[in-house]
């Protein structure tokens, strides 16, 4: 069995506000092992990002707060480190990819000091050996004339350039967990799916964990092992990646995979959305956040948070629906059927 | 050949149908050479200071400011440098006996020339002493240059004092918010509350007399502006996705600080700095006007000045025109340049 790097147990992080407690994250738990890749999905204020910069503790405090849970990344508990131990973890054992690589380099450092600042804060290096390492880095990420990009500032770079210098500089410290917050969102499409293989190479290579956070299931598809659904703080199913596409227990993950546009359908056929608001985070229901939205819904529901139900190997769903009726019920989904010859 | 992109370029004239038709005409290597030069353009856009020139440059009125500050800053440079050079030459008895100052001005500036003063009232503007004598037949033209020394000192330093403690609790207010930034800025309130000529007064007072105490005066006052300016961008650039990048990195607190958020927070300061010279300079002036500031026999503009005022009466109006004139396009100089700048560097004027 793989080695286990981070295990996150009922991780709740709330946010103390004068409108009320903002409960972003409730209750999640999920383990990384070395070499593999996590998805988590769910729509925007879903929790995905709160949950990521828990385990980096980089919630701004106040507001906010990890309530509950236990943070381990091996057996550093992350939740009792004190502040400088933190430090040294972030950048060298958990590394983070940002959404918009317009905005997360530093505007007036050039891109080689910048990687090599990262590498000389974890790393015993001069200063010229730290910026031959950044070029070679660079290079690696697929940048040409690495030599030379050093010297040049992120305003120099393309916007696929910089999330590859991005990657180059979480990469700087050959992190054991990586975390890419949205790392393709902000790129067209072409550019994606070289960012996308820039780091399934740069996994491979370093045989990192990655916690990939998306709302495009594409990019999980291609390179998730596993998938966590989240909606309203809240994980509503998780399992390997094929469980969650071919086979689906919650609604909301049903939801989302009938909102996908379809090579097969016909061009009039309109996209079919979820129905209703995302939810508001301060007055969740104390059961399902998915309620409000769920076409098949019942009684309990509101009040009860469902206890998890395994559905099949490392596959769990929190769902108050009777296993029989689910799957009556998915049964008659059109994204669950074999599409017509 | 070149591909669509340089062809847009380059305009209709140079590849429309023309060069279709006409191979011969154009000259192979030409395209090479425009490739190369759209190359090289789009590995090099301007930086920050390219483009900030590059509109500058526009602004007549920013240029006569920096032509000014050019002009003085040089002119206080040379009587620095000589300065103390000359007080060494002047004790010598061949310079005494030369009467050669040994520095950009004519005459040596505190040579008290009864003869040119006969009425006690200096004589007027002369070839030999083109801005006239004062009272005590000093050279005015000696002492408003060797004045420009101390006026630029003063501004200089008095600035760098200032802008030292600005950038300092400036962005420590901003990053850190809360109690800190409560009591800093609260601090800086009251600094800006007092007015201004009697704090300085005050710290003076305290102080004693002096050369070095002017510009200790001046720049412990003037913190409160750079801490504001500084702190009003640190709000907004801490907040942006680089610092938590940084921060991501296992950055601590000051290298935040002052190799993320203060880089990016610079460019007002620059203004603030320009402005904040021409003040200083004005502040100096007045003091010594007030007779607190530059001790005589020292020459400072704001003494000249408060010299001729008391003499005006006699119809002296050399002693005042010249030192004043120095005083006011030094000062405009700098404001003008300062408000260029801003203009230059204001993201919201870009076109």
């Amino acid at each position: 069995m793989a080695e286990r790097l981070l295990t996150v147990k009922d991780l709740s992080t709330h946010f103390f506000t004068h409108a009320g407690v903002v409960k972003a994250v409730n209750g999640v738990s999920f383990t990384l092992d070395r070499g593999e890749t996590i998805g988590i999905v769910g729509e925007s204020g879903s929790g995905k990002t709160v949950a990521a910069l828990s385990l980096m503790r980089l919630i701004p405090d106040p507001p906010g707060k990890v309530v509950e849970g236990s943070l381990m990344l091996g057996d550093k508990d992350l939740r009792t480190l004190n502040d400088a131990d933190m430090r040294a973890v972030r950048g060298n054992d958990i590394a983070m990819i940002f959404q918009d690589p317009m905005t997360s380099l530093n505007p007036v450092m050039k891109v080689g000091k910048q990687i090599a600042e990262a590498i000389m804060l974890h790393q015993d290096k001069g200063k010229s050996e730290a910026l031959r390492m950044a070029a070679a880095l660079l290079a690696r990420v697929g940048i040409p004339d690495a030599d030379k990009r050093i010297d040049q500032y992120p305003f120099e770079f393309s916007g696929g350039m910089r999330q590859r210098a991005m990657i180059a500089m979480a990469i700087s410290c050959n992190p054991d967990v990586l975390i890419a917050d949205e790392p393709t969102t902000a790129l067209d499409v072409t550019i994606q799916a070289q960012i996308i293989d820039v780091m399934r190479e740069m996994q491979a290579q370093y045989e990192s964990g990655v916690i990939l956070i998306t709302h495009d299931l594409g990019v999980i598809a291609e390179i998730s092992d596993k998938v966590m659904v989240m909606y309203g703080g809240r994980t509503v199913e998780y399992g390997p990646v094929d469980e969650i596409f071919y086979n689906a227990h919650h609604p909301y993950t049903w939801g989302l995979l009938a909102s996908l546009p379809r090579l097969d359908a016909s061009e009039k056929t309109r996209l079919t959305p979820i129905k209703g608001q995302p939810p508001n985070l301060i007055t969740l229901p104390a059961g399902c956040p998915f309620t409000p939205r769920c076409p098949y819904r019942r009684e309990q529901c509101r009040d009860n948070w469902p206890e998890h139900e395994s559905v099949g190997p490392e596959h769990g769903v929190h769902c108050w629906i009777p296993v029989e009726e689910r799957l009556a019920i998915r049964g008659d989904l059109p994204q669950f059927r074999e599409p017509a010859a | 050949m070149p591909d669509w992109d340089e062809r847009k370029q380059e305009g209709r004239e140079t590849y429309g149908s023309a060069w279709v038709t006409e191979a011969d005409s154009v000259d192979a290597r030409r395209t090479e050479e425009v490739v190369e030069e759209a190359i090289e353009q789009q590995a090099k856009p301007l930086g920050l200071w390219a483009d900030t020139w590059r509109r500058l440059r526009r602004n007549h009125l920013a240029l006569v400011g920096l032509g000014i500050i050019i002009v003085f800053i040089s002119i206080g440079t040379v009587e620095a440098v000589f300065y103390q050079m000359h007080w060494h030459v002047r004790a010598s008895a061949e310079a005494t006996a030369s009467d050669a100052p040994g520095y950009l001005a004519p005459y040596d500036p505190n040579m008290v020339n009864y003869d040119l003063s006969p009425s006690g009232l200096g004589s007027p503007p002369s070839w030999s002493h083109p801005f006239g004598t004062d009272y005590l037949g000093r050279d005015v033209l000696s002492r408003t240059l060797v004045a420009t020394r101390v006026a630029m000192l003063v501004g200089i330093i008095a600035v760098a004092i200032a802008l030292t403690l600005g950038l300092i609790l400036g962005p420590v207010s901003g990053y850190y918010g809360g109690v800190v930034d409560s009591i800093i800025m609260r601090a800086a309130d009251i600094f800006f509350a007092f007015p201004y000529i009697l704090f300085v007064l005050l710290i003076m007072s305290v102080l004693g007399q002096g050369f070095q105490n002017v510009f200790i005066a001046i720049g412990v006052l003037g913190w409160a502006t750079f801490a504001r300016v500084v702190r009003g961008q640190i709000l907004s650039v801490k907040s942006m996705e680089f610092i938590e990048a940084a921060r991501a990195q296992g950055a601590g607190d000051l290298r935040i600080i002052f190799r993320h958020v203060l880089p990016n927070s610079m460019a007002p300061v620059y203004v603030s700095v320009a402005m904040a010279i021409g003040g200083a300079i004005a502040t100096e002036a007045a003091l010594s006007y007030l007779g607190i500031g530059i001790q005589p026999p020292n020459s400072s503009w704001g003494l000249m000045i408060s010299d001729a005022v008391n003499y005006l009466a006699g119809g002296n109006w050399w002693w005042l025109l010249f030192p004043s004139i120095a005083l006011v396009t030094t000062v405009f100089g700098f404001i003008s340049f300062g408000n260029g700048l801003r203009d230059a560097t204001d993201p919201k004027l870009k076109e």
